[in-house]
C-alpha cells in the first residue's frame, strides 16, 4: 500500500538541488536532477551523518559536503571504494507536484 | 548481438584495457563485446612486478592477484588459463590454441608481454637455467634455494639486481655477473652506481663485474658459468636478468608489422586494424617500454578506442625508475648523464650514504640521479615532466622541496625508513602501514586509486608527497606517476589550462557550452569540475555570466562555513580590522537573539560567530546588514581579509599608515572571487606585526614608500613571499595589488594558491609582466575594477531580502516516517 504525500511543487526544487522535509522528528532531503528526476533520502550521509541536502547534484548522485563521499540518489549507497547506506523514499512528479512516500523506507 | 573481442595474454596491460572498457558503460563487464581472455600461465592476472617481495618472502603470491577468477566471472569474460595461441588467423578473424581451440573474433587485442632474453651461450638449455618473469621462475627460484646453495644471477640490471637480492634472502650464495663496469647502467651514472654496488656488497652479494659469460657447465643440470677470460665459478642456480625481449612471435607469423616489437599507432591498433596490441609487446614511436605506468597509459587509450569514442592517442611515456630492494633508496629518471653544454648539479654526504644529481638544460630539469634520499625525486620528475623553469629556485633545488610535509610532519626525509605506525595523512588519520597494504592488497597504482581507497591525501594535500613516495616504493617502477598533462577531474581528459584556454579562446559563457565544446564525459559533471567552470566563467566573463548556485560549494552557496554538525559560522566583514563601539554592540545584540553558542576572535583580525542554524542566517543577516556590516567571505575561495597593524597614527616605529592603507585595499578587493582564498596584511614598518610576508599579497610599509610581497602562504605548507617590488605611494599599492589579483584570478588554476601559482608559472615572468609591461598591468587592473563592478554586492543583503529563499527554509510537514528512518546519526 502506498501513502503518497504531497510535499511541494518540483519548480520549487533547484535544478540539480533539494529540498529539507524537516517532519519534526527526522529531515529528509528531496532531490530534483537536471532531467528532472526526483529522489528523497534521509538527509544523513552513511559516513558521519553530513547534510546531504548541501551537496553538489551530478546525474543521480549526490556529493556530500563534508567529507566528497558519493552517494546514489536511488539507493542511497554510497559509490565507489566507499561502503554505507541511508535511507530512501520513493518519490514521484505528478502534474508539477513532487510526492514521497515516507512510510516507504 | 554483441562483437567479439579476444584478448591474447592474461597479464597486466592486457587486463587492465579491459578494467578501462567497462569503465565506459554501466554496470558490469561490457555492453559492446563478449570477451574471451587466453592466457598461458595457470593464474589469473596478478601484479607481476610485485614477483621481486614474493621472492624475497616479503608477501605471497596471493598478495599479488589483481584479479580472482571470480572477478572474471562477474564480468562475463570468458577465461581460458594454461593454453597458449599458437597462431592467428587474419583471413578468418580466429585465433588458434595448443589444446585445440578455436576461438573467432571480431576485434583481437595482442597482450603477449615480453619474454626474457636467454644468452645464447652453450649450456643455456641445461635444468637450473631460468629466466626471471614469472610465478613459475618464482617457484622454481623458491624451490631450488630449498635444495641448493649457491646461485648466480646474470645481469646487473634493475631485475637482476632484485633477483639477487630475493635469492640471497632465501638463503643462497648469490654472484652477480655484469658485462659492464657499472650496475644499472642505463639508470645510474657511475657514481650512484658505485654507492650501490658497495652498499649490496654489504648486504652480503658478491660481483663479477665486466664479465663475459662463454659457457654454462654441468651435465643435466647447471653446474657452473665459465666466462671468456677462462674463469669459472660454482652454480647450482643460473638466472637470466640481461634484459626482455617483447613477445611478438605471433603477431610476427600471421603477417603483421614488427620491428623490435609490434608496432602500433597513437591509437594502439597494429597494422590490421581489427587487431589492437598493447604493453610490453609493443613498439610506439620506436619505443619499447618495460615498466608499468607506460602499459597503463596504454590501457586507457585502447579502451577508449575499443568503447569506438575514438578522443584519445597515446604520445609516448617518460618514465622514472625505482629499485624494489629493501633498504636501498635509489630514484633515477631522464638523461642523468650531462651531454655536451649540460650542467651537473651534485649534492654528496658519503658518511650518510646520500648522493643526489640533477641534470639541468636551459634552467629545466632533463635527468635525475638520487640515492639514499629519494624523497624529492617525484618533485624533480614533476618538474622534469612540466618542463619548468627552476631559475628562481636553482640555489635551494638540491635541498628538496623541504615545505613537503610541515604540517606535522618534520623532516620525514627517507619515508620507507618510517614505521608502519607512522601517521601519514594526517588529516583522516591514515597509516604508512594502512597505505602500504591498500596498496598491496587493492593492488592500487595511481595517487588517486590510494585517495579513493584510503582517503590519505585527499583532504588537505599536504601529505600528496609523502603518499606519492609511499606508492613509488610500494611498487617501484610500476608507479602511474600523474601524467604529463593532469586532467580537471574524470568527466574529462583536459587539464585546468586547456579549459581556461578554451574558454577565452572560443568564447564560451555557460557550463553546458564548455562541457559540449570540450566534449565532456559526464552530462552534469561532477562535484569537482562544476566549481571549477563556474569560477572560470565567472572569473573570464563577469559581465555576462550568471553564477550557478548549483555548482558551488555549500559554504559559497549558504555564504557561511558549514561546520561539522551542520551548523554554520558567520563573519561579518570589519575593513582593515577596525571596529567601532555600535558595531561591536550590534554584533553582541545579534549573539543574543539567535543564542551564538560561541564567538571567537580569528587569526585574520575579525570576529567567527559560530552554531548558527541555517534557517537563522538570513534573519540574521538582515540584522547585522542594518548595522553597516557586509559579508566576510569566510566562507569562500575569494578575498578573505587585510589584516593590519596600528600604523603611524599610533604606534611610535609606524612609517605609514597602514591601518588607512588596509582599509582600502580591502575596499577595493573585497567581494571578489579567487581561485582559492586570498589574504592580504599591511605592516606598517619592517618589524611586521601584520606578519605581511606570508600573505598572498602583502605592504612592508617603509620611510620611503612600500615593499609589495607576493605569493606568502602561513597554512599547511608555511611559504614566505616573494618581493615583488617597491612603490613610492598608495595609488600605485592599489594599483599593483589589484593587477596581482586579477592575474592570478585569469590565470591560475582552480584551487590553487597563490604560493603554488607563483613557484608553477616563475616568479620572474610575474615581475616581467607586471613591473616591465605597464600598459598591461594598466589593463589587467582595470579588468579587476570591471569585475568588482559585479562582485561587489553583498550577497548577505540580497539574502535577507529574500533571494535564494529556498536555500534556507525547509518545508515542514508533520507525516509519520519509516522505522529505520527515525534511527539517529551516530
Amino acid at each position: 500500500m502506498s501513502n503518497w504525500t504531497e510535499v511541494v511543487a518540483l519548480q520549487e526544487i533547484p535544478n540539480m538541488g533539494s529540498r529539507i522535509v524537516d517532519t519534526g522528528k527526522t529531515e529528509i532531503a528531496v532531490f530534483r536532477t537536471s532531467d528532472d528526476q526526483v529522489f528523497a533520502i534521509r538527509n544523513a550521509c552513511p559516513h558521519k551523518g553530513g547534510p546531504l541536502s548541501d551537496g553538489i547534484v551530478h546525474g543521480n548522485t549526490v556529493t556530500c559536503p563534508l567529507h566528497n563521499w558519493k552517494i546514489d540518489l536511488a539507493s542511497g549507497e554510497a559509490l565507489g571504494p566507499d561502503e554505507g547506506c541511508s535511507n530512501v523514499f520513493p518519490a514521484k512528479v505528478e502534474n508539477g507536484q513532487v510526492f514521497v512516500d515516507f512510510l516507504m523506507a | 548481438m554483441k562483437e567479439k573481442l579476444v584478448l591474447i595474454g592474461n597479464g597486466m596491460a592486457g587486463v587492465r584495457t579491459l578494467e578501462e572498457l567497462f569503465k565506459h558503460d554501466e554496470g558490469a563487464g561490457s555492453d559492446l563485446y563478449d570477451i574471451t581472455v587466453i592466457g598461458a600461465e595457470p593464474h589469473p592476472n596478478y601484479n607481476r612486478i610485485m614477483l621481486s617481495p614474493v621472492l624475497a618472502s616479503e608477501k605471497t603470491i596471493d598478495d599479488i592477484i589483481l584479479n580472482t577468477v571470480e572477478w572474471y566471472t562477474e564480468n562475463n569474460i570468458e577465461l581460458i588459463t594454461g593454453d597458449a595461441v599458437t597462431e592467428i588467423n587474419r583471413v578468418n578473424q580466429v585465433v588458434n590454441t595448443e589444446a585445440g581451440r578455436q576461438v573467432a573474433y571480431d576485434r583481437l587485442l595482442i597482450a603477449t608481454g615480453s619474454t626474457p632474453f636467454i644468452i645464447p651461450v652453450p649450456g643455456a638449455e641445461k635444468e637450473g637455467v631460468i629466466g626471471f618473469r614469472d610465478i613459475y621462475d618464482v617457484d622454481t627460484m623458491l624451490e631450488a634455494a630449498h635444495t641448493y646453495k649457491k646461485a648466480v644471477v646474470i645481469g646487473g640490471g634493475l631485475l637482476g639486481l632484485e633477483a639477487a637480492n630475493g635469492l640471497m634472502k632465501q638463503g643462497m650464495d648469490v654472484t652477480v655477473v655484469h658485462l659492464l663496469d657499472s650496475l644499472m647502467e642505463r639508470q645510474l651514472d657511475k657514481t650512484a652506481s658505485q654507492m650501490l654496488k658497495l652498499s649490496l656488497e654489504q648486504k652480503g652479494l658478491n660481483f663479477m663485474m665486466e664479465a663475459q659469460t662463454a659457457e654454462i657447465t654441468g651435465d643435466k643440470r647447471v653446474s657452473g658459468v665459465k666466462f671468456a677470460d677462462g674463469w669459472e665459478v660454482e652454480a647450482d642456480l643460473v638466472v637470466m636478468a640481461m634484459g626482455i625481449r617483447p613477445n611478438m612471435s605471433l603477431a610476427e607469423a600471421a603477417g603483421i608489422y614488427c620491428e623490435r616489437g609490434i608496432v602500433v599507432n597513437d591509437t594502439m591498433q597494429t597494422y590490421d586494424p581489427k587487431i589492437y596490441a598493447v604493453g610490453e609487446c609493443v613498439q610506439h614511436r620506436n619505443e619499447c617500454y618495460g615498466l608499468v605506468a607506460p602499459l597503463f597509459e596504454q590501457a586507457k587509450v585502447a579502451a577508449n578506442h575499443l568503447a569506438k569514442l575514438g578522443s584519445t592517442r597515446y604520445q609516448g611515456s617518460m618514465t622514472s625508475t625505482k629499485l624494489k630492494v629493501t633498504g636501498i633508496d635509489l630514484f633515477s629518471a631522464g638523461d642523468f648523464n650531462e651531454a655536451e653544454g649540460d650542467e651537473a648539479l651534485v649534492l654528496q654526504d658519503p658518511s650518510q650514504g646520500v648522493y643526489k644529481k640533477l641534470v639541468i638544460r636551459d634552467d629545466k630539469i632533463k635527468g635525475a640521479v638520487l640515492y639514499g634520499d629519494t624523497m624529492d625525486g617525484t618533485w624533480y620528475f614533476q618538474l622534469m615532466r612540466d618542463e619548468a623553469s627552476i631559475a628562481d629556485f636553482r640555489n635551494t633545488i638540491m635541498f628538496g622541496q623541504h615545505d613537503l610535509g610541515d604540517a606535522g610532519h618534520g623532516d620525514a626525509s627517507a619515508v620507507m625508513a618510517l614505521p608502519d605506525s607512522a601517521e601519514i595523512c594526517g588529516c583522516n588519520g591514515v597509516s604508512k602501514g594502512d597505505i602500504v597494504n591498500a596498496i598491496v592488497k587493492v593492488g592500487l597504482f595511481t595517487l588517486e586509486e590510494v585517495q579513493a581507497h584510503t582517503k590519505a591525501s585527499s583532504s588537505c594535500g599536504s601529505c600528496t608527497g609523502l603518499v606519492e613516495s609511499i606508492l613509488a616504493s610500494t611498487v617501484g617502477d610500476g608507479y602511474d606517476a600523474t601524467p604529463n598533462k593532469k586532467p580537471v577531474c574524470a568527466c574529462t581528459d583536459y587539464s585546468h589550462d586547456e579549459v581556461i584556454d578554451a574558454i577565452k579562446t572560443h568564447e564560451l559563457k555557460s557550463m553546458p557550452a564548455v562541457r559540449e565544446f570540450l566534449e565532456w564525459k559526464t552530462p552534469d559533471g561532477c562535484a569537482a569540475c562544476r566549481p571549477a567552470l563556474n569560477y572560470y566563467l565567472l572569473a573570464r566573463w563577469p559581465e555576462e555570466y550568471s553564477d550557478d548556485a548549483q555548482s558551488r560549494f555549500i559554504n559559497e552557496r549558504a555564504h557561511g562555513n558549514i561546520q561539522k554538525d551542520g551548523t554554520y559560522s558567520v563573519v561579518p566583514r570589519m575593513f582593515g580590522g577596525l571596529v567601532k563601539p555600535n558595531e561591536l554592540r550590534a554584533i553582541a545584540d545579534v549573539c543574543d537573539k539567535y543564542d551564538v553558542p560561541e564567538m571567537k576572535v580569528t587569526g585574520g583580525q575579525r570576529i567567527d560567530l559560530f552554531g548558527v542554524k541555517k534557517e537563522d542566517l538570513p534573519p540574521m543577516w538582515k540584522d547585522l546588514s542594518a548595522a553597516g556590516f557586509v559579508s566576510g567571505h569566510a566562507y569562500g575561495k575569494a578575498m578573505r581579509t587585510v589584516k593590519t597593524c596600528a600604523g603611524k597614527t599610533w604606534c611610535r616605529f609606524g612609517t605609514q599608515n597602514s591601518t588607512g592603507l588596509g582599509v582600502k585595499l580591502e575596499e577595493l578587493t573585497w567581494g571578489s572571487w579567487m581561485p582559492h582564498k586570498f589574504k592580504l596584511a599591511v605592516s606598517g614598518c619592517p618589524r611586521n606585526c601584520a606578519e605581511a610576508t606570508i600573505k598572498d599579497f602583502g605592504v612592508v610599509c617603509v620611510d620611503s614608500g612600500y615593499e609589495l610581497v607576493i605569493g606568502g602562504n602561513g597554512g599547511i605548507k608555511v611559504r614566505v613571499t616573494d618581493q615583488l617590488t617597491k612603490v613610492e605611494t598608495e595609488a600605485e599599492v592599489l594599483e599593483y595589488c589589484g593587477a596581482f589579483c586579477q592575474m592570478y584570478r585569469e590565470e591560475a588554476h582552480y584551487l590553487e594558491r597563490t604560493a603554488p601559482w607563483v613557484e608553477r608559472v616563475g616568479l620572474s615572468s610575474i615581475r616581467e609582466r607586471l613591473l616591465d609591461d605597464e600598459k598591461q598591468r594598466k589593463e589587467l587592473y582595470q579588468r579587476f575594477k570591471l569585475s568588482q563592478k559585479y562582485a561587489q554586492i553583498d550577497p548577505w543583503k540580497a539574502r535577507a531580502e529574500g533571494e535564494a529563499a529556498h536555500e534556507f527554509t525547509p518545508l515542514k510537514l508533520q507525516v509519520e516516517t519509516g522505522s529505520e528512518a527515525l534511527l539517529e546519526v551516530s
